[in-house]
């Protein structure tokens, strides 16, 4: 086998990447920690880098590499710059955040960005193997993320409840997996579906591989009843890690759900969208309902995203190429609705203080305007109030649903949706109508400034222009 | 053939025997015949140990228990010795682990032994010629750990317990280094056997793996020396520390097994040097003019003991001249330079792979 | 019975005596040594499969290092066994009705009763190699042609996991008192020495 024959050419984005990430690893080690920025600065250009050889990537169709391993359609482009984009915002904001607690080193810019290398692996997989590598590079560097400020409690604890609940989902993964190979002798997805489309009497070994999958599914992307790790880990992890989990590894997320259920296992759509039926309202009641209980606003935007997931997976169980696109969208726009919540976070913690409480938003209006309004619409964004790019991700998911003869799923959606819509007007509540609490004046730098600007502003833009986006996501499926 | 010396009626009563238990007698035959002289060689490389330190310290050494009231240069020692030790008492320490601790010599002995079952003494000359053998030797060395592990804590005495972690420690870091310097090798000759590997060395001493592996031979042997717990990397019996480490609370036939088993480990390491890096069994004059029709250029099993004879007295050497390292330093020299150095110097090879020089210019 | 199957069966046997010794034993330290018999008994279980680089490996990682450090940990902790031991009836029938689980569904799948996936013809192909055929040479083409994507991936993760442990492990304690070999080393007569020229005094 000669080295064209494994069409690695098709992967370079990812082994430009991986290539950065040793050379991140092995210059942060020589440099010292006053010179810190430098490593900072090169895992950035190494994500623009391979942003742009995303960009590059001609594709016509689909494309295989490295033994139809690896796949390159317009599923993983699309998703992989998303990927890369948000993981740069998420490094621009963290970067005062890291200084202000001396947890400032080129460690967590190393796991960064050998956990975009797994994402982006996971959205490109073309095989279980691959699938699980991915994840299981993603899961290790977030792993050692959230504990990165190893003298902080709440970080090892959420460090250690993710990790063996992480683990546990790895191992019915692989269970599934396992099963999956054992009945169709195959780990390529193409070939499992084909064996799938064939099975007469193992289909109920395949349904039983199956349920293990999609518990390993819920558990990565926090669906209730496994959504247990998600408010610990979200409130205990720095909020630069938090920002990092909460955002891109959703839409690797959703790129595994698709390639594994979808591609792999369309034929049991009948099965799956049952079981998904029961995740997608149970996350959508126990993430909204708990959410308005809580005062931790890191805490409080963990159970928003178990009632987003549960919007997602909406999406996804409505089962045709439109309804996929919709949940597409949904998931880009909320993890960019998530990355600029964060965003604002880190802008008002300072050295010494985190600003985690929904008390520590009191008065924003009076300190900062603009910023205030930001989060204004980040807020209203998330909550599904128009003219923001929430209402139009919400509404297509909904439409959907309807359109699958399932009203009654949309009428409980929406009712959840509604009382969701409480907390997130409790924040604006507090930001314009309460007495200012803290009056230490907002500082940071000009790169945060401007990128968490047109974070927000993307969200506002979106909102009244969604149907770029919208076409984006319809072409990957058409 | 031998057969025609052999009785009829003992090749009838052979032949009387199923297959299988032809095959398993025959084993343990082959392996009594490298036993044998194996612990008799161990018994003299201590005798040899105490003479050549004492000629380096200007002592005399070992000189006066002989054979039949002749002194012999103190050649009865290593009897006297052994039979010595096998009258005095196994002593249990109060409250050890009685079963553990009564394993733990044997888990020593039994790797250093088994190892040898793929060491080829000649052509065609070995237990079994399997194609992983270096691999085996590999994964027997490295289990040898597991000796001084459980006696330390089987012992329950906290000298036995310190040495056991301080050797564990050590053993599992060079190991890494050991096994890197052996995929070099693996690289040289393109093959896991032994016996390929030492017929890939053929034609002399210049095509000796030694040269164009030399990182990788000082490494694999000075990680030879750390493995087997000697001198100077011997803190796990640092008995100016830690009493005598592991084996502080064995005596008598206990003790000896131990003894018994440092021993084989070093022949062991010493064989493997020399079939690996220095071209085993073949003559190192194979082209030599001068060499040509008499017994130098011939390969023979003589050479190769010459080689192992050559690395157990630097085995010695090395005792006699070096103070013992601090433990600190020794894990050091194990992960910050032994490791990147064969890691470099498997990278150059590759390159050496592609540039065609050395073992690779076909 | 062949020699073959009778070291098979001695070495399955042995599997499961000591697999068994692992969960039954009262000592943490004797549940790990069973554990080296098992991973010993399984590699010889692969000697017989021909998978001889994977039998050695299995020994030579597991046995060699994983083990060693696992027995390091054992041994340097108390562990309270009765402590460790109180649920043990408790919860016996739950873990006997996963294992049972377990089982079933394997012997569903390569069984004779469920979908017979495996088949007869698959099983017959399991010809012996010639003694020359190397497992080893073949692993590692198979490696790094067909799965060389997967192979460096979990390089990357075994990369990632050292990156981790030294990240969240490593502590700079400025209190540490540090010997620099290499400064040792490097230290000329100059450094340390100094040679003053003195008339000689006279006697008194």
């Amino acid at each position: 086998m000669t080295l064209e024959a494994l069409n690695y050419l098709t992967a370079w984005p990812e082994i430009f990447l991986l290539t950065m990430a040793c050379i991140v690893l092995v210059v942060d080690v020589f440099i010292s920690d006053d010179k810190r920025d430098f490593s900072y600065y090169l895992s950035q250009l190494a994500l623009l880098g391979t942003f742009a050889m995303v960009m590059m990537v001609q594709v016509d169709g689909r494309e295989v590499a490295f033994n139809n391993m690896f796949v390159q359609d317009a599923l993983s482009v699309v998703l992989k710059s998303f990927i890369l984009a948000l993981s740069f915002a998420a490094f621009v904001y963290s970067r005062d955040y890291l200084k202000d607690r001396n947890i400032f080193k080129g460690e967590y810019y190393v796991l960064g960005l050998f956990a975009v290398l797994g994402m982006m692996l996971m959205v490109s997989a073309n095989n279980l193997l691959m699938i699980y590598l991915g994840l299981e590079l993603l899961s290790l560097c977030l792993y050692a993320m959230v504990a990165f400020n190893r003298d902080n409690g709440n970080a090892s604890e959420a460090a250690m409840k993710y990790f063996v609940l992480g683990a546990i989902a790895s191992g019915m993964l692989l269970y599934g997996m396992s099963i999956l190979y054992g009945l169709s002798g195959s780990l390529f997805l193409s070939d499992i579906t084909v064996a799938i489309s064939q099975a007469d009497d193992s289909r109920i070994g395949m349904v039983f591989a199956l349920v293990f999958i999609l518990v390993a599914l819920a558990f990565k992307l926090g669906a209730v009843p496994f959504h247990m790790w998600v408010p610990d880990v979200y409130q205990g992890s720095p909020t630069a890690v938090t920002v990092f989990i909460g955002t891109a590894p959703k839409l690797a997320g959703f790129a595994m759900i698709m390639r594994l259920l979808v591609e792999a296992m369309g034929d049991l759509q009948a099965d799956w969208q049952q079981m998904l039926i029961i995740l997608s309202v149970l996350s959508m009641a126990t993430g909204n309902i708990i959410a308005i209980a809580q005062t931790n606003i890191k805490r409080m935007l963990a159970y928003s995203t178990i009632s987003h997931v549960g919007f997602i997976l909406l999406g996804i169980l409505a089962g045709s190429n439109e309804a996929y696109a919709a949940a597409m969208f949904y998931t880009i726009s909320y993890a960019v609705m998530s990355l600029g919540a964060f965003g604002i976070i880190m802008l008002l913690a300072r050295k010494g203080f985190e600003a985690e409480e929904i008390d520590d938003f009191k008065g924003l209006n009076q300190r900062s305007p603009w910023f205030a309004f930001l989060m204004l619409v980040l807020m209203l964004s998330m909550a599904g109030v128009p003219p923001t790019v929430g209402f139009w991700a919400k509404l297509a998911v909904l439409k959907m649903v309807v359109q699958m003869d399932m009203v009654w799923l949309a009428l409980v959606a929406v009712f959840f949706s509604i009382i969701g819509v409480f907390y997130y007007l409790r924040i604006i509540k507090v930001m314009y109508f309460d007495e200012i609490a803290d009056n230490q004046p907002l500082s940071c730098g000009r790169d945060m400034q401007i990128t968490l600007s047109s974070n927000a502003l993307l969200v506002l833009a979106l909102g009244l222009y969604p149907a770029g986006l919208m076409s984006l996501c319809l072409s990957v499926f058409a | 053939m031998m057969i025609e010396f052999i009785p009829d009626w003992l090749i009838v009563f052979w032949n009387w025997f199923p297959v299988d238990i032809q095959t398993v007698l025959i084993i343990l035959g082959k392996i009594v015949l490298i036993l044998l002289p194996l612990l008799l060689s161990v018994a003299y490389v201590t005798y040899a140990e105490r003479k050549v330190i004492g000629a380096m310290q200007v002592r005399i050494g070992p000189n006066r228990v002989g054979f039949f009231g002749f002194r012999l240069w103190g050649l009865g020692q290593p009897i006297a010795d052994t039979l010595k030790l096998m009258m005095k008492e196994v002593v249990l320490p109060t409250k050890a682990n009685k079963f553990l601790f009564l394993t733990a010599p044997v888990l020593s002995i039994a790797p250093a032994l088994a190892a040898w079952a793929v060491i080829p003494f000649d052509r065609g000359m070995a237990l079994t010629e399997i194609n992983a053998g270096l691999l085996y030797v590999l994964a027997l060395t490295s289990i040898g750990v597991y000796g001084v592990i459980i006696a330390g804590w089987a012992s329950n005495s906290k000298y036995a317990m310190l040495s056991a972690l301080r050797a564990g420690a050590q053993i599992v870091a060079y190991e890494i280094a050991m096994g890197f310097a052996l995929v070099g090798v693996l690289m040289a000759s393109g093959s896991l056997n032994l016996g390929d590997i030492v017929e890939a060395q053929a034609g002399g001493f210049e095509n000796w793996f030694a040269w164009p592996l030399l990182p990788l031979f000082f490494v694999y042997f000075i990680s030879g020396v750390a493995e087997t717990n000697r001198a100077p990397f011997d803190v796990a019996e640092g008995e100016s520390e830690i009493v005598a480490g592991f084996h502080v609370e064995y005596s008598g036939m206990a003790f000896a097994i131990f003894f018994l088993a440092e021993y084989a480990n070093i022949i062991l390491i010493s064989a493997l040097t020399s079939l690996m890096f220095l071209g085993g069994w073949l003559s190192p004059f194979e082209n030599a003019a001068f060499a040509q029709g008499t017994f130098l250029a011939e390969t023979s099993l003589l050479w190769f003991v010459g080689k192992i004879s050559f690395f157990i007295f630097v085995f010695f050497w090395l005792r006699a001249t070096f103070p013992r390292y601090r433990y600190d330093q020794i894990m050091r020299l194990g992960w910050k330079v032994f490791i990147p150095v064969t890691i470099v110097w498997l990278v150059v090879e590759a390159v050496m792979f592609v540039a065609k020089v050395g073992p690779w210019a076909v | 019975m062949t020699f073959i199957d009778f070291n098979f069966y001695l070495f399955a046997t042995l599997l499961i005596v000591a697999a068994l010794g692992v969960i039954t034993a009262r000592n943490p330290v004797h549940s790990a040594l069973w554990l080296v018999l098992s991973f010993f008994a399984s590699s010889a279980l692969w000697i017989l499969l021909e998978a001889e680089f994977l039998a050695i490996a299995l020994v030579l990682v597991y046995v060699g290092a994983v083990m060693v450090l696992f027995l390091f940990v054992v041994m340097m902790l108390d562990i309270n066994v009765e402590q460790m031991r109180k649920g043990f009836v408790r919860y016996l029938p739950i873990g006997a009705l996963v294992a049972l689980v377990l089982a079933a569904q394997m012997i569903w799948i390569v069984g004779p009763v469920g979908p017979d996936v495996l088949g007869d013809e698959s099983l017959q192909q399991s010809v012996r190699h010639a003694a020359d055929y190397s497992n080893t040479k073949e692993l590692g083409r198979i490696l790094y042609t067909e799965y060389v994507l997967p192979f460096e991936i979990a390089a990357v993760i075994l990369l990632v996991a050292i990156v981790a442990a030294i990240a969240l492990t490593l502590r700079r304690r400025p209190a540490t008192k540090y010997q620099t070999p290499a400064n040792q080393v490097k230290v000329k007569r100059n450094d340390r020495l100094r040679i003053v020229k003195m008339d000689a005094e006279a006697k008194e």
